[in-house]
């Protein structure tokens, strides 16, 4: 019978569950990959900091390598908490910020001349970010706008046009790229291979940019639901404040949720209804144990649906062909 | 005048020509555009600029829903009633 814990690992199970996962990153990286460590690029967020705890787990504090990447519209919380990660696994760091690069490849200027399109007085000093309808709330189409905030504190919320919004994601999409750009010098540099931090949710769900924070050598959690990292980062005994931080893409320069930019309904909703999805629960099963209404439910599981369909580009390797 | 027939077939001929329709001939009035995977929410949005611009409406937040937008039958009900 599906329930909310359903999700969950038994207790018991936790020194099992990881022991396999070490042993899986160790055959990978010093067997199949012939790699001397890894590199991790640290978020501050709960999965880049569990990735470098199980790879410090695996193969020692002086085989991992931790990277700050921040940039002018990271929150101020991403170094300190990211920071707070590595001291506490002991491991080696290097800050690596990346508005130089970022601001040489045109990031932003090339973001903000297509918000402009749209908000004409969006300049120095505002602040922006994209979001999508709630899921759960209406059925209403995934039609992504853009929010400013001006200088004063005014809100402004527009609709894009496929233009707009098509040059917003690939002039942000420099951020991932760029960060990724970083990790693989270093990786070069040392020998090492680059871990990759998706969740199964982002996985499966397509929520990573291609040849950004999608690449990576070994994705030691993708095979995890959103709601297990959390439980072996708390297993693993990880700070408190990187528990406690709410899922952030920290990719805007106005706070934005993974909910409001990507994933329409929030993450545990969102992870149970995968989990339900994926174990072929009824819609009203399913609904009963979550607290939602079928149609709900029903909306969702559409939607896991048109993600996963969408995400085939994103996992799709370069096609060669035969003439 | 409206020319119905003639919507119906330019919003069919706009479907067809800039989304992967695996077997156009199967593409009937009632598919779902978004279950079958015609429609991503990149190409909601170039739809409805197609709408707006093609047939000098404007579409509101509130009418993104997919009884609008699910079908080409629900897309020209839609134009046909924002018309007038």
């Amino acid at each position: 019978m599906f329930t909310k814990q359903s999700i969950r690992f038994a207790p018991g199970d936790l020194p099992a569950v990881v022991e396999r996962i070490e042993r899986a990153v160790r055959e990978a990286v010093r067997g199949t990959l012939r790699r001397r460590g890894v590199v991790v690029g640290l978020s501050g967020g709960i999965d880049s900091s569990l990735v470098a705890a199980l790879a410090v787990r695996a193969l020692g504090r002086d085989h991992v390598l931790g990277l700050y990447m921040n940039e002018v519209e990271s929150s101020p919380e991403t170094v300190r908490i990211a920071r707070e990660v590595g001291d506490q696994l002991g491991i080696a760091t290097i800050d690596e910020p990346v508005s130089q690069l970022l601001s040489a490849a045109g990031c932003y200027a090339r973001r903000d001349e297509a918000i402009r399109s749209v908000v004409p007085r969006y300049g120095a000093g505002w602040r922006c970010k994209i979001v999508l309808p709630s899921l759960v709330a209406a059925e209403r189409l995934r039609v992504f706008s853009v929010v400013v905030r001006s200088p004063d504190g005014e809100m402004i919320s527009a609709r894009m046009p496929p233009e707009v919004y098509l040059q917003v994601v690939a002039a942000t999409n420099f951020k991932q790229r760029t960060r990724k750009m970083l990790e693989y010098y270093h990786a070069d540099r040392l020998g090492y291979a680059v871990a990759g931090t998706p969740n199964l949710l982002e996985y499966d769900q397509g929520f990573f940019v291609k040849n950004g924070d999608g690449a990576a050598d070994i994705k030691p959690i993708a095979h995890l639901y959103k709601t297990q990292v959390y439980q072996l980062a708390e297993w693993l005994d990880l700070p408190e404040t990187v528990r406690a931080r709410p899922p952030t893409t920290d990719t805007y320069s106005l706070p934005q949720s993974q909910e409001e930019f990507y994933f329409s309904v929030p993450y545990d909703t969102l992870d149970a209804c995968l989990y339900a999805r994926d174990h072929g629960v009824p819609i009203a099963h399913a609904a009963e144990a979550l607290g939602l209404a079928p149609d709900q439910v029903e909306r969702v599981y559409r939607d896991i649906d048109a993600k996963r369909s969408a995400a085939r580009y994103l996992h799709a390797a370069p096609i060669t062909l035969v003439p | 005048m409206i020319d119905s027939a003639s919507d119906h077939e330019r919003v069919r001929q706009f479907v067809t020509s800039n989304f992967y329709v695996p077997d156009g001939a199967k593409l009937d009035d009632t598919t779902p555009l978004i279950e079958a995977g015609i429609l991503d929410s990149t190409g909601v949005l170039e739809l409805v600029t197609f709408i707006e611009s093609t047939f000098g409406i404007q579409v509101g937040d509130e009418e993104l829903v997919p009884a609008n937008f699910g079908s080409i039958q629900a897309l020209c009900t839609f134009i046909g009633r924002k018309r007038g």
